[in-house]
């Protein structure tokens, strides 16, 4: 359980990287990130910082090889579990590119999803009758069509309609953590408000928040009470919600010299 | 066996039932989920049972003595014999995409069935192992404990053992039986179109199975009637040195229609036990039949490879009547080898056939499958779905022919072919073969070939779901279209079967 502290989220002196032997790029270099229930932050900084490889070592992409370091989730390191072990403590990963899979049904993989999550946490699991009514209603405070349920999943989405399932997936997951990569990225603004809106419902005392961003303007929407800049696989500065104007005034050059 | 994964030389077909035509190679493996090597064969047992067998070997007086047996008529025989002696000039075939150590056709044993033999009044004198094993297979062929619209026959080793419903079928004129039966209550039905459809030299395996099938099952359903239920065939191989031939016949008279199901197990043996079955369809005028087929044989040991059934199978249906049409669903998810292809013949004009699908490979499974769609009468139309999976060290091959004859005016197919390909050892091939006699008809194919990848596997699992149920999943997602064409309770099952093939298949 939590310790004094109480940090849902303690990322510790984590050094991450891809590939094998000859070919191996280190990525992450020393990140530490420590996150309380209840607080959202932010995390920036240019391409090729090491932003998404952060969010893929936090939700378990096997691709990525953790060589120092370790992971704390409500005080328990998971660097061990499985991606979908995680995903079942409460750890939810929304895609910068969601990847599209012809043929399964995305209302079905939601409920399946769901269910993984109920069974875990020792409920029933829902009928398909039980959960479409669950699904109808976060789909329409995501002002989602009810086409999308028939659907393959993110088959032949455009770039905002697979945000919106990823929002989507989060509501319904409802998870203690959510780490949300670029998720505003190719959103016009009322999509952006849209998903905006699906990430302030899950917003509460119990709750975490990461998101992931190049832009400040996702945080107009939802407020953000620590930014980190992150560059060169370091978090380099970190503060308040006005280091993301500062950023977006200035760029990243003066944070990176 | 040879693992032959991703360098596979495509060798070219060089017999009759495929033209020469240019062979189009399918795509190299590569994707990186480990394979589907570790399910358990659950039909794997066996069943002591009293048996009469005849000694090895197959000769003239074998074949005489299968006759004698089962008190055939001169013109059976005589099929027989003519089949033979085709087949003795025959070469097996080598064209399929499939390796296998030389058949000693003299090492197995052509006729075996048990020695309580059952009669045409109930199931009291069958030998109640064999009742049990069919329980054991979840087919109860005790007709109060049968779902009331699926009539059964159940076919042990080289016999019949027993047809449930029949009376019920007779009410509405239906006839299902054993084909031995019916070689006696209808000679005349079984001498017009016994090899017409799949004449006795017609391939090397055809041959064989028209000397020495055993039996089957036989199918007539008069003019103008719906086949009241479903009607099915369940074959299980039981003895480890016999060889199954049986012999499938179904003719649907003017108007009439059927669905037909297949269903087929095997127990587990070191050694290959060869399954050279000869179906024949027949449908008149406006006539409908569809077949529907799920194989899980024994595939041999997943690691090793070792044993496992040779699926060696001549199906073809004969659409000879106007608008009459002939849908074949297959899904093979078992034996070493599979080397079928159900196919149409559309002689009737705007008769119809429809070819769907699924062939799942794993350990070292080789499947070479596919369809032929002949067509001959004006306006015809034929459709070729075909879904193939490949893990482990396995070899999926699919292999088509679409024949548009020169009268065959009008005529259309589209055919799309797609291949999955799971871990890196696997291989997936394509070998489309198009011939259009005229240039009023349309022929449309398409192909794919895709993997699972880490990143699809991924999302499953950032969402709770296991790796294992996420492969399940895309698979049977894959596969859907064909599973669509499935009765309701057989669709069910063959995604059970799929599920549980893809069980464990993650390291």
């Amino acid at each position: 359980m939590t310790t004094a502290t109480s940090y849902m989220l303690e990322v510790k002196d984590i050094h991450a990287t891809i590939g094998e032997s000859e070919d191996l790029t280190q990525i992450l270099k020393g990140i530490n990130l420590s996150v309380k229930a209840g607080e959202v932050h932010a995390i920036m900084g240019p391409n090729g910082s090491g932003k998404s490889t952060l969010s893929k070592v936090i939700a378990g992409h096997p691709d990525f090889k953790v060589s120092k370091g370790e992971v704390l989730f409500n005080g328990e390191n998971i660097l061990e579990l499985e991606a979908d072990e995680r995903s079942r403590k409460g750890i939810f990963l929304g895609f910068q590119y969601p990847v599209e899979i012809p043929g399964v049904n995305n209302a079905e993989f939601l409920r399946m999803a769901y269910n993984q999550r109920r069974k875990a946490e020792g409920k029933e699991e829902a009928d398909p009758l039980d959960f479409e009514e669950i699904l109808d209603s976060k789909m329409k405070a995501l002002d989602m069509d009810s086409r999308y349920k028939e659907r393959s999943i993110n088959e032949g989405f455009s770039g905002g309609e697979k945000k919106r399932n990823e929002i989507l997936q989060m509501a319904i997951l409802d998870p203690a953590l959510a780490i949300l990569d670029e998720t505003d990225s190719g959103l016009d603004v009322d999509a952006l408000k849209v998903v905006a809106g699906g990430i302030n419902r899950l917003r509460g005392p119990g709750k975490a928040i990461v998101l992931i961003t190049h832009y400040q303007r996702l945080l107009d929407y939802v407020q953000p009470d620590v930014v980190h800049v992150l560059s060169g696989g370091r978090i380099v500065k970190t503060g308040g919600k006005d280091l993301a104007l500062e950023v977006e005034k200035q760029g990243y050059d003066w944070l990176v010299k | 066996m040879e693992n032959a994964a991703n360098k596979n030389p495509i060798p070219a077909p060089a017999d009759a039932t495929f033209a020469p035509t240019a062979p189009v190679p399918g795509a190299p493996a590569g994707a990186v989920a480990p394979g589907l090597a570790g399910e358990e064969y659950k039909y794997g047992f066996t069943t002591q049972v009293e048996m009469e067998t005849f000694g090895k070997g197959l000769s003239e007086d074998v074949i005489r003595a299968i006759s004698r047996k089962k008190n055939e008529p001169p013109f059976l025989l005589d099929f027989r014999l003519k089949a033979y002696k085709k087949w003795l000039t025959m070469q097996e075939p080598n064209w399929a995409h499939v390796k296998y150590p030389a058949i000693n056709y003299q090492d197995i044993v052509y006729f075996a069935e048990p020695k309580k033999r059952p009669t045409l009044t109930g199931l009291d004198e069958v030998d109640p192992e064999i009742l049990k094993t069919f329980e054991k297979l979840g087919i109860p062929l005790d007709e109060q404990k049968r779902l009331s619209n699926v009539a059964v026959d159940a076919v042990f080793d080289s016999v019949s053992v027993a047809t449930t419903h029949k009376k019920k079928l007779m009410e509405s004129g239906v006839i299902f039986c054993s084909i031995s039966e019916a070689v006696h209550e209808y000679p005349e039905l079984i001498e017009e179109y016994l090899g017409s459809v799949v004449p006795v030299a017609d391939n090397f395996y055809a041959a064989l199975n028209s000397a020495v099938f055993t039996d089957g099952s036989f199918v007539y359903i008069p003019p103008g009637t719906k086949c009241p239920m479903e009607l099915s065939t369940y074959f299980r191989i039981n003895t480890e040195e016999s060889g199954q031939f049986e012999r499938t016949l179904i003719i649907c008279a003017e108007g009439s229609y059927v669905s037909y199901l297949e269903g087929c197990t095997a127990p587990k043996f070191d050694t290959n036990q060869l399954h050279a079955a000869v179906v024949e369809l027949v449908t008149l005028d406006n006539a409908e039949i569809k077949y529907s087929t799920v194989q899980n044989w024994y595939s041999g040991d997943p690691q090793t490879g070792k044993g496992g059934i040779y699926n060696f199978v001549t199906k073809r249906g004969k659409c000879l009547g106007k608008k009459s049409k002939i849908s074949w669903t297959q899904v093979e998810t078992g034996s070493a080898i599979t080397w079928k292809y159900p196919s149409c013949i559309l002689v009737g004009d705007e008769s119809v056939g429809e070819f769907y699908s699924v062939a799942l490979t794993a350990g070292h499974m080789q499947a070479d499958t596919g369809s032929k769609m002949i067509h001959l009468g004006k306006n015809t139309k034929s459709s070729i779905i075909s879904k193939g999976i490949a893990s482990d060290f396995s070899s999926n091959a699919y292999r088509g022919l679409v024949r548009i004859a020169k009268n065959a005016t009008g005529a259309r197919n589209y055919s799309q072919c797609d291949s999955m390909l799971v871990g890196h050892n696997s291989s997936a091939h394509t070998f489309p073969y198009i011939e259009t006699g005229n240039a009023g008809s349309q022929v449309e194919h398409e192909a794919s070939t895709s993997k699972i990848s880490e990143d699809q596997l991924f999302y499953f699992q950032s969402r709770g779901i296991p790796r294992e149920e996420a492969i399940s999943m895309i698979v049977n997602g894959f596969c859907k279209d064909v599973f669509n064409q499935l009765p309701m309770e057989f669709a069910v099952e063959a995604q059970k079967l799929l599920s549980l093939k893809l069980e464990n298949s993650v390291g």
